[in-house]
């Protein structure tokens, strides 16, 4: 971490940057959050540690929009969601210096709390120099302690590599953390019956509050104008509907993001609700990979996107039925 | 004990068909006197491709039982590729309507021209059959909305 400091501090000061996008101290050991810092001093809340999910490439649309270069930290993950941006020309490439940093997995608060530990003070094993695979936690019931492993975010288990796609310089070590098949959730839940798939969905969603989190959290839904927030559609807020209100937002959002959605897993993490977002983007993956070709978005900034995209051998829309 | 009223199930069926093939080809039908059920609704589309997949949601949200949608067989399409487009996104709508539990055997893609009067009444037919066959369907409702 303070090998990151120490570089941002470099580079604010010799005006190659005007500012820092980062992650800064929150009140709680577990919870950073993402942050500008225009000042050597203002560097002194700098956080990059295991709690440091937060995928920083969507706040760089608007920090395009400023005077001067943005210094911004991306995981590899996030790398993903910046060259997305890129290829649909809603960041600048001129306006960011991108320092890549290594991960060994982000935790999951939750799943912690899962665990049973409760009033957290301290959590010792989130730094990222450390390799540590025990995270000691000091709480005020006395020390408790997690595997780093069965505490990390869902997403982490099902990594697409520690590989930097786009970056100026990277610092810092990862750790590969893929231990589960990245289609398997889905499958487990295609092997059901249409009705226990329309129960399970059902319950999933009805949870819902429509805080929007999901949708602000997405470096995919970067549309200046969302269909959500316009009164012209009835989807535009949690009306007292009677009906599919939720299921609409849920289909209709994974479906904007379709072909276009890298898989980073933030939708998941900020829904207050536990919700497996998820499951709807990785299906949509799925689908365009087995039925138009292996495609990952992100992975480059030339490539067509599915949607955008055909080819006259295209499957109809019965194979949907006949592959049963 | 109460009395069920025995009533025939009248699937309630949405076609949207695209202006230059599927729709003549409905006229078609309508003027050679071929029939099919009057529980199909015809929306006119300019083309295939301006089916947003809202429409569909929308339908199966006001109550559809079943939704198809006809375009001009690809490669005929009047504005070159718009069905190939389209054909994509309905793959992919309908294996999500599948995946949160809504049965495939709802959602259908034909490609039907302007001189396929008999497919058209065909097709129908057949959708609507499968419909009844299939019964109600779900209603993509929130678990909060009933008790
Ligand atoms: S939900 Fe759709 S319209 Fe809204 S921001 Fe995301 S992609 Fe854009
Ligand atoms: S973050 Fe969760 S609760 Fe909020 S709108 Fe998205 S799915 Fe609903």
């Amino acid at each position: 971490m303070q090998e990151l400091i120490n570089r941002a501090k470099e580079l604010l000061a010799d005006n190659t940057v005007a500012r820092v996008l980062g992650w800064r101290a929150g009140d709680l050991p577990y919870d950073p959050e993402p942050a500008y810092f225009e000042t050597e001093d203002a560097l002194k809340d700098f956080v990059y540690n295991g709690f440091c999910g937060a995928n920083l490439s969507k706040y760089m649309i608007e920090a395009s929009k400023l005077e001067g270069k943005t210094l911004v930290f991306l995981k590899p993950c996030d790398t993903y969601s910046f060259n997305q941006l890129l290829k649909e020309h809603r960041v600048d490439r001129e306006k960011a210096y991108i320092i890549g940093v290594g991960c060994k997995g982000k935790l999951d608060i939750e799943k912690i709390r899962k665990q049973g530990v409760k009033g957290i003070r301290g959590i010792s094993g989130a730094e990222m120099t450390d390799d540590a695979d025990v995270l000691t936690i000091d709480t005020i019931y006395g020390e408790k302690t997690c595997a780093y492993q069965d505490v990390m975010l869902g997403r982490c288990h099902v990594c697409k590599g520690k590989e930097h796609k786009v970056y100026d310089e990277l610092i810092g070590e990862s750790r590969e953390t893929t231990d589960a098949e990245r289609f398997a959730e889905v499958e487990a839940i295609e092997a059901m019956s249409p009705q226990e798939r329309f129960a399970y969905f059902k319950k999933e969603l009805s949870k819902c509050i429509r805080c929007n989190a999901c949708r602000n959290v997405c470096p995919a839904c970067s549309c200046r104008k969302c269909v959500f927030d316009s009164n012209k559609f009835d989807s535009s807020q949690k009306a007292n509907a009677d009906s599919f209100e939720e299921k609409m937002f849920h289909i209709i959002r994974a479906f904007h993001v379709a072909g276009r959605c890298t898989d980073c897993g933030e939708c998941s993490r900020v829904c207050p609700q536990g919700i497996p977002l998820h499951l709807f983007n990785r299906k949509f993956i799925k689908e365009i990979d087995q039925l138009y070709g292996e495609y990952q978005a992100g992975e480059d900034t030339e490539s067509k996107a599915p949607l955008t995209d055909y080819t006259f051998e295209d499957a109809e829309p019965s194979i949907i039925g006949e592959r049963g | 004990m109460s009395i069920e009223a025995k009533e025939e199930f009248r699937p309630k069926i949405v076609a949207f068909c695209c202006n230059w093939c599927s729709y003549a080809g409905a006229d078609l039908a309508g003027s050679s006197r071929l029939g099919y059920p009057a529980d199909v609704k015809i929306i006119r589309v300019p083309c295939s491709c301006r089916v947003n997949p809202m429409f569909i949601l929308r339908a199966f949200e006001k109550g559809a039982d079943g939704v198809i949608m006809c375009g001009c067989h690809p490669g005929d399409c009047h504005y070159s590729t718009g069905n190939y487009y389209a054909r994509r996104r309905m793959t992919l709508l309908f294996s999500m309507l599948d995946f949160i539990g809504v049965e495939n055997g709802r959602t259908r893609v034909e490609w039907v021209s302007a001189a396929e009067g008999a497919r058209f009444s065909d097709t129908m037919n057949d959708f609507v059959e499968k419909i009844r066959s299939l019964g109600k369907n779900v209603r993509l409702e929130d678990l909060r909305c009933r008790s």
